[in-house]
């Protein structure tokens, strides 16, 4: 089954249908996404429909080594990409796939597309991280909240009281100033995102505003997924990439 | 003056020997002898085997004990471990110009993912940033032989090696012979497209031995001894 995957075939996956909707919030630290999934989780439930929430380094099997490997900066750039690979696909199937298969609605905050962003920047090839993540289902909409690094930074020292080493992209020593460092990465990622986008159809949500306005934006792009819904067969993703992963 | 030529197939100053095959083919042997020979010689060498790095050695244990991982995670997890070993230990060797022997290289996942069912193609993209060998020594042997030595070393079958994760069997004797039956079938196949130098391990070992020196001298005439570099110029 690769129709419902990015070209590559998840050992596993069956025919059954699933049900629910994968709903993917993408954009920077600092953008608003973890208030807007809050928000939008409300709405929805309000709305009738079973929400789970899920996103990055979560998953029960390798979530300690991942922070154990922040804390010591030790892994080189490829070794950290697959293991935040490992920790994604163990959510996928443990957690994203149950959930729809179950008919929820899947809330997801960020998804593939910040691991790619993030592995490229730091030197991996699009190609081989495109391929990389072959294995993920489709979502049915994903939300790119769009904001300005200067708003992201103050969010970020707002939140944090200061800048973060991995958000400032620090081990990529772009400069030994984290003030530079940070405007020097958000700079690059944002490049990287501007590609992804472009590649899996990302819907732009100008997130330099209050988050009721960001989630009125939200809300009118996430509304259409349920309207003919009722009787729909098993869903077909509205968003597709320019191009297919080759998975033979 | 000896000097390194960079190696045709992956352009670094360095060698790479990598042996592979079923547990029981004798291919850790063969390469442990292989590696005192070189050093014997005065040429630097590094040996490595794929088994776990501290990194994610815990997790594998943790997974495989509570039958946790799937065949992409399982693959991913290998990969990340692999990637892990490269980049801090194949790679630095490999620029400084050593002779680099690798008990397990990237085909063992190819073998083992592909019979758990994963794309090959994901799996090779994975993995794409593994150079190529200068030789890769494939050492053939029949899996009831194999089976054989497992037994008789009293070592016990795990969940995974046995492949039991893929429901062949209840038994573990007969999923172990199932799934290495798939992984030699794999193995057969990707030894022509990739080249393999395919050694009969039913043979004794100084026979096997010999004949290994025999590849890799023609691989090494005028590539450096440490002794060489050191009191160069």
């Amino acid at each position: 089954m690769t129709d419902r995957t990015y070209g590559t075939r998840l050992p596993g996956l069956t025919e059954d249908a699933l049900g629910g909707k994968l709903v993917v919030i993408e954009g920077a630290d600092g953008s608003g996404r973890t208030t807007e999934v809050a928000l939008l989780k409300e709405w929805l439930e309000v709305e009738g429909h079973a929400v789970v929430d899920t996103g990055l380094r979560r998953s029960t099997l390798v979530a300690e080594e991942i922070d154990r490997a922040k804390q010591g900066h030790t892994l080189g750039a490829t070794t950290m990409a697959l293991l935040y690979a490992v920790d994604f696909a163990d959510q996928l199937e443990n957690k994203i796939v149950p959930a729809l298969a179950a008919g929820s609605t899947v809330l997801a905050d960020r998804y593939i597309y910040t691991l790619m962003a993030r592995a490229v920047v730091r030197g991996a090839s699009r190609e081989w991280a495109r391929r990389l993540y072959g294995f993920a289902l489709q979502p049915d909409l994903v939300v790119f909240l769009e904001a300005r690094p200067e708003i992201l930074l103050h969010r970020a020292i707002s939140k944090y009281g200061s800048l973060d080493y991995w958000e400032s992209g620090m081990d990529l020593s772009l400069s030994r100033d984290l003030f530079e460092s940070f405007f020097a990465y958000q700079d690059r990622l944002s490049k990287e995102f501007a590609w992804v986008g472009a590649e899996y159809g990302f819907h732009r949500v100008d997130a330099n505003r209050r988050p009721e306005q960001v989630d009125e934006d939200v809300r009118a792009l996430v509304a259409p997924l349920y309207r003919s819904a009722a009787r729909s067969a098993p869903r077909r993703s509205i968003i597709r990439p320019r191009k297919r992963a080759a998975s033979g | 003056m000896p000097s390194e030529t960079p190696s045709p197939s992956h352009g670094f100053p360095g060698r790479l020997f990598v042996f592979e095959g079923l547990d029981g083919s004798g291919k850790s042997t063969q390469a442990a002898l292989l590696g005192k020979w070189l050093q014997a010689q005065g040429y630097r060498v590094f040996f490595t085997e794929w088994n776990s790095s501290e990194l994610t050695a815990a997790t594998i244990r943790r997974g495989k004990k509570k039958n946790l991982l799937t065949p992409t995670t399982f693959s991913l997890l290998h990969a990340t471990d692999f990637a892990d070993r490269f980049e801090r230990k194949i790679l630095p060797p490999l620029r400084a110009g050593y002779l680099v022997v690798c008990d397990r290289y990237a085909y063992t996942a190819f073998v083992r993912d592909a019979a758990r069912g994963c794309d090959p193609a994901w799996v090779r993209n994975i993995y794409s940033f593994a150079p190529r060998p200068d030789r890769v020594f494939y050492f053939r042997v029949p899996v009831a032989v194999t089976l054989k030595r497992k037994i008789a070393s009293r070592l016990k079958i795990n969940y995974y090696e046995a492949g039991m994760d893929l429901g062949l069997s209840d038994d573990l004797h007969d999923s172990y012979e199932r799934f290495q039956t798939r992984l030699k079938q794999e193995y057969d196949r990707i030894a022509r497209t990739d080249e393999f130098t395919v050694i009969d391990s039913g043979r004794p070992v100084e026979t096997i031995q010999s004949e290994l020196r025999g590849h890799v001298r023609p691989i090494l005439d005028r590539f450096p001894t440490a002794e060489g570099l050191m009191h160069d110029g």
